[in-house]
């Protein structure tokens, strides 16, 4: 067992893990933040992405010892309050989700792409910077659209402020 | 997963004594492959000893004539490095196509090697630009570093710290993907030396593992260019079959890849 | 009508939940004292349980009990089931082997469970798992359809001699022998549909429940039919009676037919759950989803179709070998048989059809529905034939297929359908203008003068769905009725819920269905809920599969709106003192026509429930409910064609371009169907291109993790262009068709016609990988 600490969502948690323990479970069974999900063994699927100081990354391939000290942010914690972060507003307005099984992690990663490429995405981009992202459902097409919208929504954002 | 005990090592140093303090210890760096291995319980190591924080094992140098990574510099990091895009494009381009966005974050070129899977994509940079690979103890160059399919010349606890790259005259990576896990199905990079040398490595292929093509270096040596390469065959002899690619499949990747390599090679 | 009526593109309900993180899954759901199930799998493809040993593993830390595949059939946990019965062209009944939820003697594909061991914690459980001992006589092992039925083969059921289940026939032999006599050319193909595993993102799960006290189970399921699972579960497996079992489906992440079924685990779980007196939890992995949701397709065929000198098809004859698994699952039996042989008439007039289906045993994960059920294999058949008759008859395809079109409607055709309408020409010319068809040759040529391989491919696909109606399947065979029901409850202060037996796991209902009652009504959809997918709020349903829950399940709503809209009517007039027949609604407000006298639904609600004040005789309330039985499938269609290049090089197939025309009838919400479309597209792209599920000869999955198994990835995929033609289907109150399906239907044939015809060799089979598509282009040289 071992202690760790670190900040999640903006608040600091700690506890006494495992220490195979995986961030993901970290996160959903013990902080009860299920909207990070599992869909596979193999660290293909990204159903899991989180950001870790600010990196989207797997938190199935992470231990959480391995982020003692980190600071962690979630699907969960990306909005503020009732407003949705435009990518979460992007997915809805462009249908970008039918399960709804992917959809976190792929947000979670779509921010990320946004803000590697800031405001000069295209689709042939968005394409392949999701290649880590599987969605059964949605074909992908709205998924591109939403992120290529939100692309231009968080830009816009960014030059208001 | 198996139970484990997590260490995050401070040093190089505390790295080495605590790996020879466990029974049957492990580095973990990015964990992009140990951590998927573990989980499916194919290793069951006693101790993880994490480099990742290690300080001294984390950036990039590049001097006049040479490159050196450092162990656990990430992918991202890598690609991402303006020095390293005007020394060495095809590295900086190569690091940038391993795996997803999310991999590269954390994966790093130390675990890659050290690791040594036949479809990875640094042993081919590594081979044919003739780096040299620095450890805890040595320097060992690359020809004598990969030893085969997930086998290397490190010995039990040495650790990699650092691999340094000659900077080359030209050099081009070119990829194929396999369609599952987009690893690579060939992968092969062609490095042209400032003395006029010329170093083509195939990863991908081999069944056991990243490989010097001397065919292609030698007509790539009397001519630099994709279309010197059009009368050369490659042998399938000991390449890879899978569902995903026969051998002569592979064979025929190996120079098609080369050309490509050679047509963006700067 | 309305702005979130019929026809609006109304943003999704649901997808504030889905969008924060706070979707609620099976895998999210804790209860109090929750133990966790591991699943002891065998490893071999064949064998003989000669012994199963917990005694280690019992003694390991958090381990409540180990239970093997005997104490359930002690138990008495009935075998599972499979609920089509189909008879061979003899008369004789199809042979089944037993299944038991957990293998007491004989293990017959990998990942069969044999035991499970149940922890206090999911690590503790898998550890466990790894100490119980069991002892195997391995088996010889057969994974291909025609080497199981060889003689001298392993058999896997005595039930089932030579490991035939039935040896099945549609249509009329002698009238197709005799077209054939007549023909002035045959067209002859082998062709294989590929095995897919349906990886729905969310892997199953189940957490059963048990009271002691009152003597009642519940268990929260990855189901796209909870009602279905309980029927199934207490008719036929003797887990308890119906109104002892509650099942709950919460949000599920995705199906495509792969969660219609109930499966081992779901009942090992509620068994599981009695034993230890607690609840128990599974959650399946990924390895054990490819290891054992029912996989789909898995076709041998052979093709003949006959033509005359004009070119008019007089026939089509085909043999195909459907390959089982090494069990027959929940709906099996029906997927090569009604699915799929009787759709063998494409959208073309052929007045002699003769189709032989022997489906087969082999030691594989058990076969079943997955999206599209027969029918993809059955459009990918004739698309290919009529793709490959046209380049053998020298014509162009798009010709050969007009010049063949059904044009009146209703048309029987000679395989059980009748189709109730279409315009087939219809979608094939938006088609065709929307990829300019005629400007592909030039397109070709200019590609080639750049060292590419370009190819164009068309699919005229037609589908049947919204399975109906419960008397003719029934006929069939089938073991249930295929009938939706609903209930509208309006309640006193005019929100409304509805509640409906079909099952939303990405496919929008939450939204879909309240645009029904905000067109009827004249309500927001805000004020509108559904509620769906538990046992214990809503009375029966049959779930979703088959692209049936807007045509059936929707009908059911419109159907029950209709006795709702009857009733506050009668209401609004005896309040506002005016004929029932002069009442209107506009906007939520029940009007008097002509005059200004009004009453909003909140009010009529309200009267209903006060009861102060109703017409003489009335019951007080405002609910109603329907049942609606359909009088036919619907049979969506439509033409797809993709325009693709070949790299030479490699063999790497990437799209130009890729238009879509469809006929689903009347759209509910355009950006819903749309979004249906996409995902049903780049499924058939990835049969095509990208996935099998494959065995080797001792059994063993190469294929089980997204390492092997290549699954469609955004720059695998286009973005792509959709068209919809409508004719209205005469057959339901909304015109719907359904179009959950017809992407995975009809996208397949599409690539495949277009990757042969650029790289000029018609020999090619599923999925066309780069190395494949390398060689072909080799061989054709
Ligand atoms: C989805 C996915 C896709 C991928 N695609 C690709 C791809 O396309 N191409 C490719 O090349 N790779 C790919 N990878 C592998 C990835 O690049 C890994 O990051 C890399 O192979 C290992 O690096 P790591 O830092 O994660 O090492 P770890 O997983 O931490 O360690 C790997 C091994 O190396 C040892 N090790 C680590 N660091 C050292 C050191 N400094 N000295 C000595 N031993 C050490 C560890 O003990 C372990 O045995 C992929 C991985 C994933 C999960
Ligand atoms: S669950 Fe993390 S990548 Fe699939
Ligand atoms: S929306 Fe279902 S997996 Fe992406």
């Amino acid at each position: 067992m071992t202690a760790i600490s670190l900040t999640v969502n903006g608040k600091v948690v700690s506890g006494n893990v495992e220490d195979r323990t995986l961030l993901v479970q970290f996160l959903r069974d013990h902080l009860n933040l299920t909207g990070t999900h599992v869909g596979c063994d193999t660290s293909q699927c990204g159903a899991c992405v989180v950001h870790v100081d600010g990196r989207a990354v797997k938190s199935c391939t992470t231990l959480v010892g391995q982020v003692d000290g980190a600071s962690v942010t979630t699907i969960e914690g990306l909005s503020h309050g009732d407003e949705l972060h435009p990518m979460q507003a992007a997915f809805r307005d462009n249908h970008g989700l039918q399960c709804g099984y992917c959809t976190p992690g792929m947000i979670m990663s779509a921010v990320d792409i946004v803000q590697r490429h800031g405001g000069k995405l295209d689709e042939a981009t968005v394409r392949h910077e999701l290649e880590g992202n599987i969605c059964r459902c949605t074909g992908y097409h709205n998924i591109v659209k939403s992120v290529l919208d939100a692309a231009g929504r968080m830009s816009t954002a960014q030059a208001a402020e | 997963m198996y139970e484990t005990h997590y260490h995050r090592a401070s040093s190089v140093d505390d790295a080495a004594a605590q790996f020879a303090k466990g029974a049957e210890a492990k580095y973990l760096s990015g964990g992009q492959t140990l951590l998927p291995v573990m989980k499916q319980r194919l290793a069951a190591p006693s101790d993880v000893i994490d480099l990742a924080k290690i300080p001294a094992l984390i950036g990039i140098e590049v001097g006049g004539d040479n490159v050196t990574i450092k162990a656990a510099t990430p992918h991202y990091d890598v690609s991402t490095n303006a020095a390293l895009q005007k020394a060495i494009p095809a590295l900086a381009a190569l690091a940038g196509m391993i795996g997803d966005p999310a991999v590269r974050y954390r994966g790093t070129i130390g675990g890659s090697l050290a690791n040594n899977d036949p479809a990875a994509d640094y042993p081919a940079a590594v081979l044919a630009l003739d780096a040299t690979v620095k450890t805890n103890k040595r320097s060992i160059s690359a020809t004598d570093f990969f030893k085969g399919l997930f086998s290397t010349a490190l010995e039990d606890g040495e650790i990699i710290t650092a691999v340094t790259f000659p900077i080359p005259a030209r050099a081009g990576y070119a990829k194929f993907r396999h369609p599952a896990s987009r690893f690579a199905l060939t992968g092969v990079f062609v490095a042209q030396t400032k003395s006029g040398e010329v170093r083509v490595a195939a990863t991908g292929a081999s069944a056991s593992g990243v490989m010097r093509v001397p065919a292609i270096e030698q007509a790539l040596k009397a001519n630099w260019s994709a279309s010197a390469l059009d009368s050369v065959s490659v042998s399938a002899d000991g390449l890879m079959a899978d569902l995903h690619g026969a051998a002569d499949y592979r064979a025929n990747l190996i120079k098609v890849m080369a050309q490509r390599a050679v047509k963006d090679a700067a | 009508m309305g702005v979130e009526g019929i026809g609006a593109s109304v943003l999704r309900k649901e997808d504030r939940r889905f969008t924060t993180g706070k979707g609620r899954y099976v895998d999210d759901i804790k209860l109090q004292g929750m133990t966790h199930a591991h699943f002891v799998r065998s490893p071999h493809g064949h064998a003989k349980v000669k012994g199963i040993d917990s005694s280690a593993a019992l003694k390991m830390p958090g381990v409540v009990a180990v239970l093997t595949g005997q104490q359930i059939v002690d138990d008495k946990v009935g075998n599972l089931i499979c609920g089509w019965a189909v008879h061979s062209k003899d008369g004789t009944p199809m042979k089944m082997g037993a299944w038991p939820a957990m293998a007491p003697e004989v293990v017959r594909f990998v990942g069969q469970a044999v035991a499970v061991v149940i922890a206090e914690t999911k690590n503790q459980a898998r550890d466990a798992a790894e100490a119980v001992e069991v002892t195997y006589e391995e088996l010889p092992a057969v994974t291909n359809v025609k080497a199981s039925i060889a003689t001298g083969a392993p058999q896997l059921h005595p039930e089932a001699p030579n490991n035939i289940v039935y040896d099945w026939a549609l249509g009329d032999e002698a009238a197709t022998n005799d077209a054939f006599s007549k023909a002035a050319n045959v067209v002859k193909m082998d062709l294989v549909n590929n095995r897919l595993a349906p990886n729905a993102m969310e892997p199953r799960a189940a957490i059963a429940q048990y009271d002691e006290a009152e003597e009642h189970f519940t268990l929260y399921t990855t189901s796209q039919n909870p009602h279905v699972a309980r029927l199934v579960l207490s008719a036929f497996y003797n887990i308890a009676p119906e109104n002892k079992l509650r099942v709950i489906a919460p949000d599920v992440g995705g199906g495509f037919g792969s969660k219609i079924f109930i499966y081992p685990e779901e009942m090992v779980a509620l068994w599981a759950s009695k034993k230890v007196n607690r609840p128990v939890k599974w959650t399946g992995d990924r390895t054990e989803a490819f290891l054992t949701d029912a996989h789909g397709r898995d076709h041998v065929s052979h093709a003949e179709m006959a033509f005359d000198k004009d070119n008019k098809i007089l026939g089509l004859r085909v043999k195909t070998h459907a390959n089982f698994g090494a069990y027959m699952s929940l709906f099996s039996s029906s997927v090569p048989t009604y699915l799929y042989a009787t759709l063998l008439s494409g959208q073309y007039n052929i007045p002699a059809i003769y189709a032989e289906v022997m489906g087969v045993y082999t030691n594989t994960s058990p076969v079943d529905a997955y999206r599209g059920a027969g029918r993809p294999e059955a459009s990918y058949l004739v698309e290919r034939m009529m793709e490959t008759a046209a380049r053998q008859l020298k014509v162009d395809p798009a010709e050969l297929r007009s010049k063949n079109f059904i044009r009146q409607f209703p048309h029987q055709t000679p395989v059980i359908m009748a189709y109730d309408i279409g315009d087939f020409q219809a979608s094939l010319d938006a088609a065709m203008k929307s990829i300019d068809y005629a400007g592909f040759p030039a397109r070709k040529a200019k590609a080639k003068s750049e060292g590419k391989l370009r190819g164009i491919g068309l699919s005229c696909y037609i589908e049947a769905c919204g399975i109906a109606p419960s008397k003719a399947v029934g006929s069939l065979g089938a073991g249930v009725g295929l009938w939706e029901s609903a209930e509208i409850r309006v309640n006193p202060v005019g929100t409304i819920e509805v509640l409906t037996g079909s099952h939303s796991h990405g496919q929008g209902h939450e939204t879909t269905f309240c645009q029904l009652v905000a067109e009827r009504l004249g309500v927001p959809v805000s004020q509108v809920s559904i509620l769906h997918g538990d046992t214990d709020k809503v009375q029966f349903g049959m779930g979703t599969y088959g692209s049936r829950s807007l045509a059936v399940g929707g009908s059911a709503i419109v159907k029950a709106l209709e006795k709702v809209e009857a009733k506050a009517k009668k209401i609004a007039a005896h309040q506002l003192e005016a004929s029932e027949s002069d009442i209107v609604i506009e906007n939520g407000e029940f009007k008097v026509t002509g005059t200004d006298k009004s009453i909003a639904l909140p009010m009529v609600a309200l009267a209903a429930y006060t009861a102060h004040n109703l017409p003489d005789g009335m019951e007080p309330g405002l609910k109603e409910s329907a049942f609606y039985d359909p009088s036919n499938f619907t049979f969506p269609a439509g033409t797809y064609i993709c325009e693709i290049e070949v790299d030479p090089g490699t063999g790497k197939t990437e799209f130009v371009n890729f238009v879509a025309a469809d006929d689903f009838g009347r759209l509910i919400n355009p950006m819903i169907v749309e979004g249906q479309v996409h995902g049903g597209l780049t499924q058939g792209i990835g049969q095509a291109l990208l996935e099998g599920a494959v065995y080797d000869s001792n059994g063993q999955l190469i294929t089980a993790s997204f390492m092997d198994y290549a699954m469609p990835r955004a720059d695998d995929v286009p973005s792509y262009k959709l068209q919809h033609t409508t004719t209205l289907c005469p057959g339901n109150p909304l015109g719907v068709k359904g179009c959950g399906e017809a992407g995975a239907i009809g996208a397949s044939a599409a690539v495949i016609n277009a990757i042969t015809d650029a790289i000029g060799n018609n020999h090619l089979d599923m999925p066309a990988t780069p190395d494949k598509v390398w060689h072909a282009i080799r061989a054709g040289a």
